[in-house]
């Protein structure tokens, strides 16, 4: 059985680690194979780019070698899939070179589309590259005061970002001594201060009590070198403006017509692409109605790890992906908290301690023992 | 005759129907549809709240088994 992965992100990664121990001896033995094409020898651990952006992190610390992450009997290959030819179960990548596979699995993850908004990649800071993250660092420490807004887009990477960034922004305005100069103005799209009830219904209060200013039902319509426009028909001035980008898929999905915006649509439970039985999806690239985050393509990765296997042993499927989700939220001042959830258990978070902030900061360096599938 | 795509948002919590509706609207055509399905009952108001504001129309809106169905139509 040929096993083709088309990208080495964190889904990607893990499921071809997972996947090669559970098939250590149909590998050994020549009966499957696993491939891997990415787009970079690099594997960079994004939620990194957060801290970076407060200054919180150096790039160079986001990086490893993506090969010194996979198990050895994973043949991976830096050749970026340009064309996919599902109905022949063969893809192109740049090098010009033709694979073919039994089956494979999309695993290309999600960009930002700033340009889908006017004037946002001209006029607004960004954290989702590591040129992103350095630049808006360096245009914190050149602001002296004034109104701060953060502007959120839909879809987006991270559920938890606009607010991690927000109460980062509390902490770094104040170890800088200029907290009293400093105008916080969060927006969020729809009408509460969180996607998830029960984490806004924690976070509005933190607002009031820190004394940032909010405004919901905001969605991004076009910026100006000094005002953001929402859809709703409302603007709100900024000095300096934070933005978490609306995001779309890899544009080669787009290009494949594989799906709207570059999210393939895919079965919430088994993971396959709809109408098609040896095509996965998993991570950003699904269409499904989650959260994109690395936790969700982790959790994915590892229940197709256990389906792929029970494919090429039984030849069947042996368990449903149940939605699972777990997103840290730094809270700020040192602490953090976290929500848990899945297709049936709404998340129930608790009130931020410090020993969770630890645990992340911790997690931070954790993440390559992760991504080899050991944690 | 326009196109309707439905949005399977049932049992998910995050982002929620209505974050999978602005973020659906932007790959539809003007005149197009959107049809949204919730299992959240707070859907049934606060899409047609963001549909009304923002200025798109809301075609219909039942409870069917525990299934809220919102319609949506993209006007502009």
């Amino acid at each position: 059985m040929k096993i083709l992965i088309v990208g080495g992100g964190m889904g990607g990664t893990i499921l071809a680690n997972n996947l090669a121990r559970r098939m250590r001896n149909e590998l050994k033995n020549g009966k499957a194979s696993i491939t891997m094409l990415s787009a970079s020898d690099k594997h960079m651990y994004q939620p990194g780019l957060l801290y970076v952006a407060v200054g919180k992190m150096n790039p160079s610390e986001l990086y490893r070698d993506q090969v010194s992450l996979l198990e050895p009997s994973i043949e991976f290959k830096v050749d970026p899939v340009t064309e996919f030819d599902l109905d022949n179960n063969q893809v192109t990548a740049k090098s010009g070179t033709i694979y073919n596979y039994d089956i494979i699995v999309i695993a290309t993850g999600s960009r930002t589309h700033a340009e889908g908004t006017p004037g946002l990649a001209e006029y607004a800071e960004q954290f989702y590259t590591e040129a992103d993250a350095v630049k808006m660092y360096k245009s914190l420490e050149a602001f002296d005061g004034g109104k701060v807004v953060v502007a959120v887009g839909v879809p987006h990477k991270c559920p938890m970002a606009p607010l991690e960034i927000t109460f980062m922004l509390v902490d770094y305005f104040k170890q800088r001594g200029i907290w009293d100069k400093v105008q916080l103005h969060y927006t969020y799209p729809i009408g509460r201060t969180h996607s998830l009830e029960p984490v806004a219904k924690w976070a509005t209060p933190e607002f009031e009590r820190l004394g940032v200013s909010y405004e919901t039902l905001f969605n991004m319509k076009e910026v100006t070198a000094d005002a953001v426009l929402s859809e709703e028909g409302t603007e709100t001035e900024y000095d300096l403006l934070i933005t978490v980008p609306a995001h779309k898929g890899m544009q080669v999905i787009e290009d494949a017509g594989l799906g709207a915006g570059g999210f393939i649509p895919t079965d919430r439970q088994r993971l396959n692409m709809e109408g098609r039985e040896n095509v996965f999806v998993i991570g950003d690239t699904t269409n499904l109605p989650i959260s994109k985050a690395g936790s969700t393509a982790h959790f994915e990765a590892e229940a197709l790890a256990e389906n792929i296997a029970s494919m090429a042993t039984i030849g069947t499927a042996t368990r449903d992906y149940d939605g699972k989700v777990f997103c840290f939220i730094e809270a700020g001042e040192g602490k953090a908290t976290y929500a848990m959830f899945n297709y049936q258990n709404p998340p129930d978070p608790k009130a931020p301690t410090a020993g969770i902030h630890w645990f992340k900061t911790a997690y931070n360096k954790m993440y390559w023992a992760s991504a080899r599938g050991l944690l | 005759m326009a196109d309707r795509k439905v949005v399977d948002a049932k049992n998910t919590f995050c982002p929620g129907p209505l974050m999978e509706l602005i973020a659906n609207m932007k790959q539809i055509e003007v005149g197009d549809e959107l049809e949204v399905l919730s299992t959240d009952e707070g859907s049934a108001n606060d899409i047609p709240e963001w549909i009304n504001k923002v200025g798109h129309e809301v075609l219909e809106s039942f409870e069917d088994s525990g299934v809220w169905h919102i319609v949506v139509k993209k006007t502009k």
